[in-house]
């Protein structure tokens, strides 16, 4: 039994490409409060292309020239904006009651994304180097230390702190929106409620 | 920007203008994004 | 399509749609977005607190923190894991301490890492310090406390001018020369590179100058001044007029609400993680909690979402 030939089989079978990228979806996704996710994305896009940049030249950059500090700042409300659509895009997943008809772990991979998400900010707070870091960072401690993380997490070490953000959560985030996105796809958008009622009208019974 | 901002306190609660901002456009563009109509366009029966 | 999944859209009209154009289309609004807000508001950067600014604006609470570190007195020294044995700032979730549990990873030793040590480095240069440090180093115990109750009583009355600090005299023994020289050093921006120092040459780990600086009143002064203090709401605010961690909200109200802040206080940290983490794995079980997973059917916000569809009668 070649592994290869089954893993391709699997592949092609669990991740058909017209089941990724559909150029059709239910005429019931007719509504703004669907682009939330895809403006998390883009905020992602842009937080990983300002944090390469801003990786790349460093910290005495990052604080003491004025392009470093606009790509400090661009970073920062992309961190913003990223939280900001993410959130909003929970509250309609929930509003939607999204998790219906076999979706539970795509809802569970967005939760998971969402507190890994907060981790990363976390890292992202105590590694600017700045007031902000020192205080974060020292308040942080006694949080991490009360429940034993503090003993292997150590938010007073940079050079622990920037490993976390500039490789490992990052990296940690994408693979689990890759999750997120391929559960959407493969199992495609949540029929909306039956509407209750005694004239119940069925357009999206579960065939 | 870096002066100490201003808060508000009702009670127990303290929040920070640029932290009320943010949460009030987060429910502003939530519910903006219910509400604004949108755009119709073409379908067919599958 | 597989076939559960045509199953499910059974009589369902679909309608083209371009994810790809949607993709791209927000990444340009959110990037133009970003650069707006960075161009029109910056972001937040304040500078740094360094050993020198606090010994230098504040010196009594510098060698106060200095002498505590001597003496074993200090918060540091009683904080107990990972730093060391003791139980200052040990919390328990009921009878468990799990900070106990993991034990002491990251050793320090305030008298060694924030006197001593330091002192020593330095001692070459400066035989009355060398002196002092022997006498100190071979008399007894008892005799070491006594002159640091001695010199503790002194610095209680001690007078700062700016960064000047005037000692009464004492009989603190070679205490005041060592307490005198870590002001110097303290004042010189050596202690910066001091408390930084281990045996490598590059240095990524600052745990021993930031668990120094965290209990000086210059840093709780300019935390309190941007409103950061976790009693406060500190942990989703921001220096200068910046949002913060808006989404650590229901983690720091914790913080703000009994029995967090009265039968828990001693152990708020533990309790509040143990409390979030509780709470987050039921929005992630959501799905399976009967009751709450039938929250959204029950709040009518689906029926403004797919209004058009219910409108068309499913075919909208």
């Amino acid at each position: 039994m070649s592994w290869t030939s089954s893993l391709q089989r699997k592949l092609s079978e669990g991740l058909p490409y017209d089941q990724l990228l559909p150029d059709e979806q239910p005429a019931y996704v007719h509504s703004y409060v669907y682009l939330f996710g895809v403006a998390t994305i883009g905020s992602f896009v842009l937080l990983v292309v300002t944090g390469v940049i801003l990786a790349a030249f460093g910290p005495q950059w990052w604080h003491g020239a004025a392009v470093g500090h606009f790509f400090n700042s661009l970073h920062f409300w992309a961190a913003q904006a990223f939280f900001f659509f993410m959130v909003v895009h929970l509250w309609t997943a929930f509003f939607q009651g999204a998790w219906r008809d076999g979706r539970g772990l795509t809802w569970v991979s967005g939760v998971v994304t969402f507190l890994v998400s907060i981790v990363t900010a976390f890292t992202g707070y105590v590694s600017q180097q700045n007031f902000d870091s020192q205080w974060i960072a020292t308040q942080g401690k006694d949080a991490m230390n009360s429940v034993g993380v503090g003993a292997f997490f150590n938010v007073l070490n940079f050079g622990q702190m920037y490993g976390f953000h500039v490789f490992i959560m990052p990296v940690v985030v994408a693979g689990l929106m890759g999750v997120h996105l391929t559960l959407v796809r493969l199992r495609g958008v949540v029929r909306p409620y039956d509407l209750p009622g005694p004239s119940k009208r069925r357009v999206s019974e579960v065939a | 920007m870096d002066a100490p901002a201003h808060y508000f306190h009702w009670g127990f609660i303290l929040i920070s203008t640029a932290n009320l901002i943010v949460i009030a456009l987060m429910i502003l563009v939530f519910a903006a994004a219910i509400l604004v109509p949108y755009p119709s366009g073409k379908g067919k029966q599958r | 399509m597989m076939a559960t999944k045509r199953a499910y859209y059974a009589g369902v009209r679909f309608a083209p749609y371009d994810l790809v154009k949607e993709f791209v289309f927000a990444l340009a609004a959110v990037t133009v977005l970003v650069i707006v807000l960075a161009a029109l508001l910056s972001s937040p950067d304040v500078p740094s607190l360094t050993i020198k600014t606090v010994a230098t604006q504040t010196p009594q609470n510098y060698v106060q923190l200095e002498l505590d570190s001597l003496d074993g007195n200090g918060d540091v020294a009683g904080y107990g894991p990972p730093y060391n044995h003791q139980s200052g700032s040990v919390q328990y979730i009921g009878p468990v301490s799990v900070q106990n549990l993991f034990g002491v990873h990251i050793p320090v030793n305030p008298a060694r890492d924030y006197v001593l040590g330091p002192l020593e480095q330095t001692r070459r240069s400066d035989p009355a310090l060398a002196a002092a440090l022997q006498t100190f180093r071979t008399a007894p115990a008892t005799t070491q406390s006594k002159w640091e109750a001695a010199y503790n009583s002194a610095l209680l009355k001690a007078k700062q001018q700016g960064s000047k600090l005037t000692i009464p005299s004492c009989s603190c023994g070679p205490v005041t020369l060592m307490m005198s020289r870590l002001l110097a050093l303290g004042q010189s921006g050596a202690m910066d590179g001091l408390l930084l120092t281990s045996r490598h040459f590059y240095q990524t780990d600052y745990t021993r100058p930031l668990l120094f600086m965290n209990y000086t009143d210059a840093m709780a002064n300019k935390a309190t001044k941007y409103n950061l203090l976790g009693s406060t709401w500190g942990v989703m605010n921001e220096t200068g007029n910046y949002p913060g961690q808006a989404w650590l909200w229901l983690y720091t109200l914790l913080y703000q609400i009994p029995p967090y802040t009265t039968a828990w206080a001693a152990n708020t940290d533990a309790l509040a993680i143990l409390t979030v983490t509780i709470l987050s794995l039921l929005l992630l079980l959501l799905p399976w909690i009967p009751g709450l997973n039938r929250l959204p059917r029950i709040i009518p916000v689906y029926r403004l979402i797919w209004r058009h569809h219910y409108r068309t009668g499913g075919n909208g």
